[in-house]
Parts: structure tokens; C-alpha cells; sequence
């Protein structure tokens, strides 16, 4: 039973690991790169499945589009330039993140007004409700 | 408003908010059944077309590029042996290619070359000319995330139109013919 187990736990971290080796390796110059490399990625997304990131996925496309931010962040170039070759490509969309501008209003403020709307309501009814306690007699359990 | 009102409105505010839910996962339904979440427009529409050199499919020793292609509009679409949409789409190319009026080049897309020959030998070649894009790297500059695509570039070299997907005789009526029009009474 125990060694039973113990093959699983085995057989489970290896996989883990083939998983992690599976997304290939690039030879970053040092840790602090490669910390770089990783952030960048996993702002942006992969247009081929769109719900991964570039760090994350394991399409051609995506593949290929690290190896071409690894190659920019070897020729030193900054993390808003690279940003910008991919933006100018495939669009804002690419960005997990995406800009304030006029299209993306209703996006970025949308919540915000409809919590406000949402507060403004509930406001005005429990107002209602607390004022006229004597005119009428408050009826328990038939509201709500 | 009087407080018995207020209360006679209160009660239907459960109602009101279950409605506007209703309403807002209704419209997230329909417009997901007529829009493709998958597409994403170009942000090189009306902006000039990458410049490319690529060799040619049959003739790897000669190249064709953006700027022999300059003075005339021109189809570009993205095919690949591998890509599955693209059989969809060859029969429709096969039909159409001589009635756009426009030369159809092939952009056989990070596709082994022997493939791509046996695929055109086997389905028909719709196209004036193919080049190759064995790497891939020259269709990142065109924002290719998925094959087909097919990019309307105009005489000055300005991609005027991009379709991602396979074209059909619905989307040429109504979304590639008209563009084609224009452009022939632009430089006739």
C-alpha cells in the first residue's frame, strides 16, 4: 500500500515536471530575466486560444511569439516596446490589461455605475421604507 | 408618492431586478450566437500592408515581395495543407478566384513545401502565385493568428480589408465584392 504510494506520488511529480519541461526551455542570461520574461508573458494572451496566456500556452503561435520576446528582451528592448509589436499586430486585445480609450469605457467604468445604480436604489427604497413607519402599519413578511 | 405606493412599488422590485438580469443574459446569449468570439479586427486595416519578400512555393531560388506587387490590388490569403478550414474554403477559391478581378496570391503558411504542392495538385490551384512562409515569422508582421485569412491589399499597398476565416460565397457577396467595387472606381 505504502509503495503503492509512493509509485503514485512518483509517477505525479513526474508529470508535473515533464509538464513544466513541455513549455520549452529559452536560455535566459539569469534569474532576473527569466522573472522578467514571465511577467511579460502572462500579461499577454495567445490569439490562437484566447482564454491562455503566451506563457501559459502550449499553441504553435504562442511558441513562437516567446521566442520572438525573448529575442526583443536580448536586443534590449523595454517591456512597453514589446507590448507595442504585439499591439500593432494582433491589436489591444492581446493585453490582459487593457487601455483606457474610448471604446473601452463601458469596460473599465461599467461596474463602477452600475454598483453606483445599485446603491442609489437601495437608498431611496430603504429610505421609503423607514420614513412612514406610522402612517401605515408595518406589515412584517408579505415584502421580499 | 404616498407610503402605500411606495410599499405597492416595493413589492415589485424583485421582479424589476429579475427582469433586467433576464434582459441582460438575454442580449449576452444573442449576440453571442451572431458575433464570433474569436475574431479579432486587425489593427492593420488602412495601414500599410507589412513588407514582405517570400519565395515562391514552386521556385524557392525567386522571391516575390510587397513592392512587385505595388500598382494593382491584390487578394492575399493565408492557406496551409494542415489547416483543416482551408479545405472548406479551396472549393469556393477554386470558383471565385477568376471572378474577383483581382490576382489571388497564395500564402501557403508554415507548411512543409512537398505538402503544399501535393494539396494544390490534388485540389486545384486557385491562385497567380503562392509564397511560402515556412517560418511563420513574416506572418507575425500581418498579425496571422489562424489560417485562412485573406487580406484585401490596395495598389498603394494598404490593407484595406482582412476576413479571418474561410471565405464563402456570403461573406464574397456582402463583405469582399463591395470592397472590390470601390476600389476598381477608385483606380480603374
Amino acid at each position: 500500500m505504502k509503495r503503492a504510494l509512493a509509485i503514485l506520488l512518483f509517477a505525479c511529480a513526474m508529470a508535473a515536471s515533464m509538464a513544466a519541461f513541455a513549455i520549452d526551455p529559452l536560455p535566459f542570461k539569469n534569474a532576473a530575466q527569466r522573472e522578467r520574461f514571465q511577467n511579460l508573458t502572462r500579461q499577454l494572451r495567445c490569439m490562437v486560444c484566447q482564454n491562455e496566456s503566451l506563457d501559459a500556452s502550449n499553441a504553435d503561435l504562442a511558441r513562437q511569439l516567446r521566442h520572438q520576446i525573448f529575442d526583443m528582451m536580448q536586443q534590449g528592448r523595454s517591456d512597453v516596446e514589446i507590448k507595442q509589436y504585439l499591439v500593432a499586430r494582433y491589436s489591444d486585445f492581446v493585453l490582459y490589461d487593457p487601455p483606457v480609450k474610448s471604446d473601452t469605457l463601458l469596460l473599465w467604468f461599467g461596474p463602477l455605475a452600475l454598483l453606483i445604480a445599485g446603491g442609489v436604489v437601495v437608498t431611496v427604497l430603504l429610505r421609503r421604507r423607514a420614513q412612514p413607519a406610522n402612517a401605515v402599519p408595518e406589515d412584517q413578511g408579505d415584502d421580499w | 408618492m404616498n407610503a402605500v405606493a411606495g410599499k405597492t412599488i416595493g413589492r415589485f422590485v424583485p421582479l424589476i431586478v429579475f427582469a433586467v438580469l433576464v434582459a441582460f443574459f438575454g442580449v449576452g446569449i444573442v449576440w453571442n450566437q451572431h458575433h464570433d468570439p474569436s475574431f479579432v479586427p486587425s489593427p492593420l486595416i488602412d495601414k500599410p500592408a507589412p513588407d514582405f519578400r517570400l519565395p515562391l512555393l514552386d521556385d524557392p531560388s525567386r522571391s516575390l515581395g510587397k513592392a512587385d506587387l505595388l500598382g494593382r490590388p491584390y487578394l492575399l490569403n493565408v492557406f496551409a495543407s494542415w489547416c483543416f478550414a482551408c479545405g472548406d474554403e479551396h472549393p469556393v477559391l477554386m470558383e471565385y478566384s477568376k471572378k474577383f478581378g483581382v490576382p489571388l496570391i497564395g500564402y501557403d503558411y508554415k507548411d512543409p513545401p512537398q505538402d503544399a504542392k501535393a494539396w494544390l495538385a490534388q485540389h486545384g490551384n486557385p491562385y497567380s502565385k503562392v509564397i511560402a512562409d515556412r517560418s511563420g515569422d513574416t506572418a507575425i508582421d500581418f498579425g496571422v493568428y489562424g489560417a485562412p485569412e485573406t487580406y484585401l491589399i490596395d495598389a498603394r499597398g494598404i490593407i484595406r480589408y482582412k476576413h479571418i476565416g474561410p471565405l464563402t460565397p456570403d461573406v464574397i457577396a456582402g463583405q469582399l465584392e463591395p470592397r472590390l467595387r470601390a476600389l476598381r472606381e477608385e483606380n480603374p
